[in-house]
C-alpha cells in the first residue's frame, strides 16, 4: 500500500492522532494557520486556546504529569516560540514528557529577519532534549513520530517541532508511526543484574537504610510505585521524597518520614545525614537536597538507581551506580532479595526507627497557632482535612506556599502533584491546573498559590472560563513575596528590598470580572465554610485567603549548610537545641 | 533578627554552597564522538561545552560515513577526572549522538593536526626556515621571492615546536586543522 498524499499541516493532524493526543493547548498566528486550518475541519483533537504561549506549555506540562502521556503544545513563530522557552526550560529540568510545534516563517525566508522570525532551534536548543526544523514536508511525519518516541523514552523531557509555513502547504507521502524510521535512541530500561545485587547485599546489612526517592520513580509509571510502596513494606526501611517524588510512597504508609531538602522534614533530613545506606531511586542528588555536598552524609554507602547517565557521579560520588528504569530494576531487585531470603538487619532497624521516631517527636513542622489571623499552614491543615479522600489533584507556583503545601498536604498516589521543582518557575500554576483539569475533567484541581506568583500568569483565567475547567484558584495572600522576604529577613539584614506586592488586584472584583466566582477570608473561623463553598461550586473559583504576612518557612537549611545544620525556626535557641540531637 | 551568625563583612550570602576548588589534576583528553550527520548537531555538541563550563581546546568535525550519516567531532578536552566523566556522560546521553570514547583512556591513540605556516623573510632568515622546515619534515606548498608556506603534519606539540622556531624568521600566519585521532590497534 501506497503512503496517502497530504499536506503538511493535515500531516501534524494526522501524526497527532496517530499518536493517541486527544488535545493539544495552543495560540494561533501568521506562521501556524495552515495548520489551525486543518484543526478547524476535525473533531478528534481538542484545542484549548490559551491566552499566552507560556500557559500553554505549563498546560501540557500539567496535562502530562497527572496523566504520564505527552502534552503537546502548538505556537506560532517568532514571539509563539520565544513565549514558549520558560516551560520548555522547566519540562526539561523537572523531566516532563511534552512536545512543542512552532511555527516558522517559510524556508525561503528563514535568515532574512523576516516578519515574527526568530531562530528557534536555536533559541531552544538548549532547553530542549531534542529539536528539529522540519525543511522537507516528506520528513514532517516521520519527524513528529521520532519526537514522540524522545519526549517518552529515557529521562523524558520537551522537544520542540520547528515547521516552516511554507512545509505545512506543500504536499507529501504521510508515514505512519509503525513505518517511521527506527530510531537509535534506546536507552537501556534493564538494570546490570550484578550492582543490583551488590544493593541487595548491603540492603541485608545495612543497619540504618534509607530510601531516597525523587521524580523518577512517578516517571517510571503507577507500576514503579507500587513496586517501591512493596520494596518498602517488606524491607520495613525508612523512605524519604524530594519534592518531585511525592506520592510515589504514600503519605500515610508508616514508613513515611515527609519530604526532604531545604524545607524538608526534620526526621527525613536528620536520616539522611546518620543513615549507613542510601538507595537513592530516581532522584538526582539537587542541590536544594544535599546543602553543602562536603558533609552530605558522611556515614552511608549510596546506591543511585537512574536513567540518566549524567546523573551518576553529577554532584555526589556513589558507590553503586544502576543505570535503568527504576521500574525494571526495582522489580529485579525485589526478586533478587526475596530469593536470597528476605533478609534484613532487624537490630539495627529497631535501633534505626528509635532514633528515628525521636525526630519525630521533635514535631519540626508545628507554629504558632492564631485566633486572630490564618496562618499559612493551618491553612494548608485545613484544605487538606477538608479534601481529603477527593479525587484532588493539586498544582502549585512557587515560593513559600510551595513547600507548606509540600509540608502540609498529604499525597496517596502518584502523578496527583504538579509543581515547578527543579526550574522554579512562578506561574507555573494556574496553567498546569487547567491542563490537569482538561485531562481529568471531573476531578477537584486546586492551585495551591502565593498571590505574587498568581499574578504572572493570571490571563490563563479565561481559558478556565472559556473551556469550562473549574480550577480552584488557592492563593494564599500575604502581600509579599514570601520567600525573598524570608531570605532578606535570614540572610540580609532586614532589608526588605522590593519583596513587598503593592497594588494588588481585588481577587474578588477580579474574579467577577473573568466571570468566576470570587471568595476572600481573613479571620480564621471562617475559613472552613469558604473552603467548602469553593469545592462545591461548579466553576473555577478564585479563593483570597489572606495570611499572617511575616511568617516564615521552617524548617529549613540555610544553603551551604549541612542536614545537621537545620533551622526549626527563627529562634537560635531552638535552632541550637535542634542541632544537638544529632 | 537574624538567625543566622554571619560575620559582617561575609560575601556568604549566596543561595549557593560556594565550593572550595579541589586540588585534584586537571588532566587532557581527546574525545571521539560520533554522531548523527544533521543540521545543528555540532551546535549542540559546543553548546553543551559552553553551557556547563567544560573547556575546549580543540574541535574538528567532518562526515566519515556519508551513507550511514555519521560524522566525527574530535574534542580535546581539560578536566579533573569527575568533569571528564561528567562530559562523557552528557554526551552519551544526547539524542544525535551514536557513541563517545576517551581516547586518552582507551589506551594508547595516534593523534595527529595538520598545519599550514605563512613565513616572510629574506636572505639568511629565508634560508634558515627552509632548512628547519627539512629538519622537521614539513612541505613547502606556496612560494614567492619573499615568503613560504609550509604544511606540517603532526602532534600538537611538534607544531607548537614548529612555530615556536618559525615567529623570529617571519611568522605572518598559521592555519590549524585541530587534532584528528584514532586508537592504536583494532
Amino acid at each position: 500500500m501506497t503512503a496517502k498524499v497530504m499536506t503538511g499541516a493535515k500531516m501534524v493532524v494526522q501524526a497527532l492522532k496517530d499518536q493517541g493526543v486527544e488535545v493539544v493547548f495552543g495560540y494561533p498566528g501568521g506562521a501556524v494557520l495552515p495548520i489551525y486550518d486543518e484543526i478547524f475541519q476535525q473533531n478528534d483533537i481538542r484545542h484549548i486556546l490559551v491566552r499566552h504561549e507560556q500557559g500553554a506549555v505549563h498546560m501540557a506540562e500539567g496535562y502530562a504529569r497527572s496523566t504520564g502521556k505527552v502534552g503537546v503544545a502548538l505556537v506560532t513563530s517568532g514571539p509563539g516560540a520565544t513565549n514558549a522557552v520558560t516551560g520548555l526550560t522547566d519540562a526539561l529540568m523537572d523531566s516532563i514528557p511534552i512536545i512543542v510545534l512552532s511555527g516558522q516563517v517559510p524556508t525561503f525566508m528563514i535568515g532574512t529577519d523576516g516578519f515574527q522570525e526568530a531562530d528557534t532551534v536555536g533559541i531552544t536548543r538548549p532547553c530542549t532534549k531534542m529539536n528539529w526544523l522540519v525543511k522537507e514536508t516528506e520528513k514532517l511525519s516521520d519527524t513528529i513520530h521520532q519526537a514522540f518516541h524522545v519526549a517518552k523514552s529515557g529521562r523524558p523531557g520537551p522537544v520542540l517541532v520547528d515547521i516552516p509555513k511554507d512545509v505545512q502547504f506543500a504536499t507529501g507521502p504521510y508515514t505512519a508511526p509503525e513505518k517511521a524510521r527506527g530510531s537509535h535512541y534506546q536507552p537501556r530500561v534493564k538494570g546490570d543484574t550484578e550492582a543490583i545485587t551488590r544493593m541487595v547485599e548491603l540492603m541485608e546489612t545495612a543497619e540504618r537504610p534509607l530510601f531516597y526517592t525523587g521524580g523518577g520513580v512517578i516517571n517510571s509509571g503507577k507500576g514503579a510505585s507500587q513496586l517501591l510502596r512493596e520494596f518498602v513494606e517488606a524491607t520495613g526501611f525508612p523512605i524519604t521524597s524530594t519534592l518531585m517524588g511525592l506520592g510515589a510512597y504514600p503519605a500515610s504508609g508508616k514508613a513515611w518520614l515527609g519530604m526532604l531538602g531545604m524545607h524538608g522534614l526534620y526526621e527525613a533530613n536528620l536520616a539522611m545525614h546518620g543513615c549507613d545506606l542510601m538507595i537513592n531511586v530516581g532522584a538526582r542528588f539537587d542541590d536544594r537536597i544535599t546543602g553543602r555536598v562536603a558533609d552530605f552524609s558522611p556515614k552511608s554507602k549510596k546506591v543511585h538507581i537512574d536513567i540518566d547517565p549524567s546523573s551518576i557521579n553529577k554532584v555526589i560520588r556513589v558507590d553503586v551506580p544502576i543505570l535503568g528504569d527504576v521500574g525494571h530494576i526495582l522489580e529485579d531487585a525485589l526478586k533478587i532479595w526475596k530469593a536470597r531470603g528476605r533478609k534484613v538487619n532487624k537490630d539495627g532497624l529497631a535501633k534505626w526507627w528509635k532514633q528515628i521516631n525521636e525526630w519525630r517527636a521533635v514535631n519540626c513542622l508545628s507554629y504558632t497557632p492564631s485566633e486572630k489571623t490564618i496562618k499559612p499552614q493551618y491553612a494548608l491543615q485545613r484544605l487538606e482535612a477538608l479534601t481529603k479522600g477527593m479525587d484532588r489533584y493539586i498544582t502549585t507556583e512557587v515560593g513559600q506556599h510551595q513547600m507548606w503545601a509540600a509540608q502540609f498536604l498529604g499525597f496517596e498516589e502518584p502523578n496527583r502533584w504538579m509543581t515547578s521543582g527543579g526550574l522554579g518557575t512562578m506561574g507555573y500554576g494556574i496553567p498546569a491546573s487547567i491542563g490537569v483539569q482538561v485531562a481529568h475533567p471531573e476531578a477537584l484541581v486546586i492551585n495551591v498559590a502565593g498571590e505574587a506568583s498568581w499574578l504572572m500568569n493570571m490571563q490563563e483565567m479565561g481559558t478556565a472560563m472559556q473551556f469550562r475547567a473549574p480550577v480552584k484558584q488557592f492563593i494564599m495572600n500575604n502581600e509579599r513575596l514570601g520567600m525573598v522576604r524570608q531570605w532578606q529577613e535570614l540572610l540580609h539584614g532586614e532589608r526588605y528590598s522590593h519583596s513587598w506586592s503593592e497594588s494588588l488586584p481585588d481577587f474578588v472584583k477580579l474574579a467577577e470580572a473573568f466571570g468566576c466566582k470570587g471568595l476572600k477570608v481573613s479571620d480564621p473561623g471562617d475559613l472552613d465554610d469558604a473552603i467548602m463553598e469553593m469545592i462545591r461550586y461548579d466553576g473555577p473559583v478564585i479563593f483570597d485567603c489572606l495570611i499572617e504576612k511575616h511568617e516564615n518557612c521552617f524548617p529549613m537549611i540555610p544553603s551551604g549548610k549541612p542536614h545537621n545544620e537545620m533551622l526549626l525556626s527563627a529562634d537560635a535557641d531552638a535552632f541550637k537545641s535542634g542541632a544537638v540531637l544529632v | 533578627m537574624s538567625a543566622l551568625k554571619i560575620k559582617k563583612g561575609s560575601t556568604s550570602h549566596s543561595a549557593y554552597d560556594l565550593r572550595d576548588h579541589h586540588s585534584e589534576v586537571e588532566a587532557s583528553h581527546t574525545l571521539a564522538v560520533i554522531v548523527e550527520n544533521e543540521p545543528g548537531v555540532l551546535a549542540r555538541v559546543i553548546g553543551l561545552f559552553s553551557g556547563r563550563g567544560y573547556n575546549i581546546d580543540s574541535l574538528t568535525v567532518a562526515e566519515v560515513d556519508h551513507t550511514g550519516h555519521r560524522s566525527r567531532i574530535t574534542v580535546v578536552t581539560r578536566g579533573t577526572p569527575a568533569v571528564i566523566d561528567q562530559i562523557e556522560a552528557q554526551l552519551s546521553r544526547m539524542v544525535p549522538v551514536h557513541a563517545v570514547h576517551d581516547l586518552t583512556a582507551e589506551g594508547p591513540s595516534v593523534q595527529r593536526e595538520l598545519a599550514l605556516f605563512k613565513v616572510v623573510g629574506k636572505g639568511d632568515q629565508r634560508i634558515e626556515a627552509l632548512r628547519l622546515c627539512e629538519i622537521f619534515r614539513a612541505k613547502v606548498v606556496d612560494t614567492s621571492l619573499e615568503s613560504f608556506i609550509f604544511e606540517l603534519t603532526g602532534t600538537p606539540d611538534k607544531i607548537d615546536a614548529f612555530a615556536d622556531l618559525m615567529r623570529p624568521l617571519g611568522l605572518k600566519e598559521i592555519a590549524r586543522t585541530g587534532v584528528a585521532a584514532l586508537s592504536r590497534g583494532f
